[in-house]
């Protein structure tokens, strides 16, 4: 299959913008502003069915067409390059290997916004990634495809990649806004959503890096080509992060839809030491645990919200059998409790419980009540929260219980782990 | 005067980074990281001096500090040894590199050796679970980590 966003993966010439230009590189971008309107780039986007590759999937075309255009105030584009759910580094690859494919996805969308401005939020801990991408930035800045009048058309633009300081909360896009304005990142209620009230009270589109990075793309090659690419209404290819006890860890691109048993099998090598798979998370740790017998769903939104899981940040990560899923749960909710911001009583408290719990029954202190009260617990955070981590922390508590029980019970029962070693 | 504190290249650093945002504010946690890779940590003296460039009250400053688990109020070792515990990390034995660190270097996780060399902490995921067991030791990455490698790598910081 045709690899977009990682074709260039490991060659480390590809970096340079010399070699980016020679594969035609840029025209994209020029193209967009020479010969299309802001709103065919919109329209075109919309066709292709990209969607929002950083979590919750939302359709990217549709989102920039939520920006006012009568608004008389400065519109911002952020790339959401924070990329901290467990399980997920795919972003991370495009930072450090074509950093020149996100910036001419950056041209491209913020034309078709109207934004003259663009913010690069990334974790503090990839602090050498950041710096590629700004190396990258000043080669492009050189060849005037940033500042004034880009392409000789009447359209400015700058970017600036700011740095964060470790805080899970802040790639939740509200949360991002208040640290990026130099606050606490404390999640804004919605609405109103950024596209109308975001950075500086200003509109403002977030969008994860890899989408980004979809758009010089299928402006080169047309939406059709890039909607044929994947599944119904999942446009393109999407890198699967996989991780955990495979032979072969890393990022793969595949069709939008690959089932999670290629992924597993053919691509990652399957499970290490040839063992029995005993569980996978589907898409970053907030998604909710899938059966071995699971495993032929596609990865797409909708084939993965009929199982009853996410397609999330697509970060797969394999279990196998001599894992011990109460200790494995266990460091997932006590994450979700460390990165809760604490503003709303259910997600800070709640939290708080259901890993105490959870350590308990890890040390053989558990009761049969536990796996009762622990999803009572989750169902009580469930919705009631201002952003999606009370969400997050929630799921996978109901899952793991729902669909491994029988272990849940053995470690209460034994007062320790049963699983093959 | 407080600004004293910042150093001139500092202070050259603050009004260009000052200069990229449309609000003075937005430019906080970038200031503070800059003081930090100068300083090593954020002192009280930092911060004081960092609310005077803003304008803005020494208790936001410190609020924003002590929200980012990146950004320092007490000075850490030369080398930060950031192991991930997280889920992949685990799955793959995390825990016995973070034991071994321990035991060769004499300290607890959160601990600081007394030579001020190394300091050991345990952090959520690094965003690099192809890696795992991942160690970030202060900016750069290191992969698949084993009580062993731990060792060897002690050895070459040294
Ligand atoms: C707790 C939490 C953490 C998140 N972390 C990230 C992240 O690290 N990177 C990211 O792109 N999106 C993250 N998101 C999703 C963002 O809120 C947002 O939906 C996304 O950046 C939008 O971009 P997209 O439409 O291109 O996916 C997170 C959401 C939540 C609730
Ligand atoms: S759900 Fe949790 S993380 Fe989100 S705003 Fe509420 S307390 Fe903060
Ligand atoms: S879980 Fe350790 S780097 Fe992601």
């Amino acid at each position: 299959m045709e690899k977009i966003l990682s074709k260039n993966f490991f060659n480390p010439q590809a970096r340079s913008i010399a070699f980016y230009l020679k594969d035609g590189g840029y025209e994209a971008a020029r193209k967009a502003l020479t010969v299309m309107t802001p709103q065919t780039v919109i329209d075109e986007i919309t066709r292709s069915n990209l969607r929002g590759l950083g979590g919750a999937g939302f359709p990217t075309g549709k989102k920039w067409s939520f920006i006012p255009k009568d608004s008389p105030k400065p519109k911002y584009l952020v790339v959401n390059s924070d990329e901290s759910e467990p399980g997920t580094f795919k972003d991370r690859h495009i930072m450090e290997w074509d950093p020149h494919l996100l910036l001419e996805g950056i041209i491209i969308a913020c034309y078709a916004i109207g934004a003259h401005r663009c913010f690069i939020y990334t974790r503090g801990e990839y602090y050498r990634f950041a710096g590629i991408v700004q190396a990258a930035l000043d080669e492009a800045y050189g060849e005037r495809f940033f500042g004034k009048k880009i392409f000789g058309s009447e359209f400015d633009l700058d970017v600036v990649i700011h740095l964060g300081a470790g805080a899970y909360i802040c790639g939740e896009e509200t949360a991002l806004l208040e640290s990026l304005e130099g606050k606490r990142g404390w999640p804004r209620l919605k609405p109103p959503f950024p596209a109308i009230v975001g950075l500086f009270g200003c509109p403002t589109i977030i969008n994860n890096t890899e989408t980004i990075s979809h758009v010089p793309g299928i402006i080169r090659n047309g939406s059709e080509w890039f909607a044929d690419l994947g599944s119904p209404k999942n446009g393109g290819t999407r890198m699967y992060s996989v991780s955990g006890h495979v032979k072969k860890p890393g990022v793969y691109e595949l069709p939008a839809g690959t089932t999670l048993r290629e992924i597993i099998y053919t691509h990652a090598g399957g499970v290490r030491n040839d063992r029995k798979l005993r569980a996978v998370i589907p898409g970053g740790s907030s998604s909710p645990v899938l059966k071995p017998e699971e495993i032929d769903v596609k990865m797409d939104v909708e084939s993965l919200a009929a199982v009853g899981s996410m397609v999330g940040s697509a970060g797969v990560i394999v279990m196998d059998e001599t894992t011990c899923l109460v200790k494995a749960l266990a460091i997932i909710s006590k994450f979700y409790q460390h990165e809760s911001c604490g503003q709303c009583t259910p997600c800070r408290e709640g939290t708080g419980w259901m890993t105490r719990i959870l350590r308990r029954n890890l040390e053989g202190q558990g009761v049969r009540e536990d796996l009762d009260n622990l999803p009572r617990l989750a169902g009580n955070i469930l919705g009631n929260t201002i952003c999606p981590l009370g969400d997050a922390a929630a799921l996978p508590v109901q899952s793991f219980i729902a669909k491994f029980r029988d272990e849940f019970e053995s470690h209460i029962r034994n007062g320790t782990c049963t699983a093959v070693r | 005067m407080s600004l004293g504190a910042l150093s001139d290249k500092l202070l050259a650093t603050i009004s260009e980074l000052l200069a990229k945002y449309p609000q003075p504010r937005a430019a906080l946690i970038p200031i503070l990281n800059a003081c930090q890779r100068e300083y090593g940590f954020v002192s009280a003296e930092t911060e004081a001096a960092v609310a005077e460039v803003l304008s803005i009250p020494v208790i936001e400053v410190r609020e924003t500090i002590s929200f980012y688990s990146l950004l320092l109020r007490k000075p850490a070792g030369k080398y930060r040894l950031q192991f991930c515990t997280n889920i992949s990390c685990s799955l793959l034995g995390a825990e016995e590199s973070v034991a071994t660190a321990c035991r060769r270097l004499g300290i607890q996780e959160g601990e600081t050796t007394p030579d001020k060399r190394f300091t050991i902490t345990t952090v959520e995921c690094l965003g690099a679970c192809e890696m795992s067991p991942s160690l970030q030791v202060n900016d750069d990455y290191y992969a698949n980590m084993t009580p062993d490698k731990v060792d060897e790598l002690l050895d070459k910081l040294k």
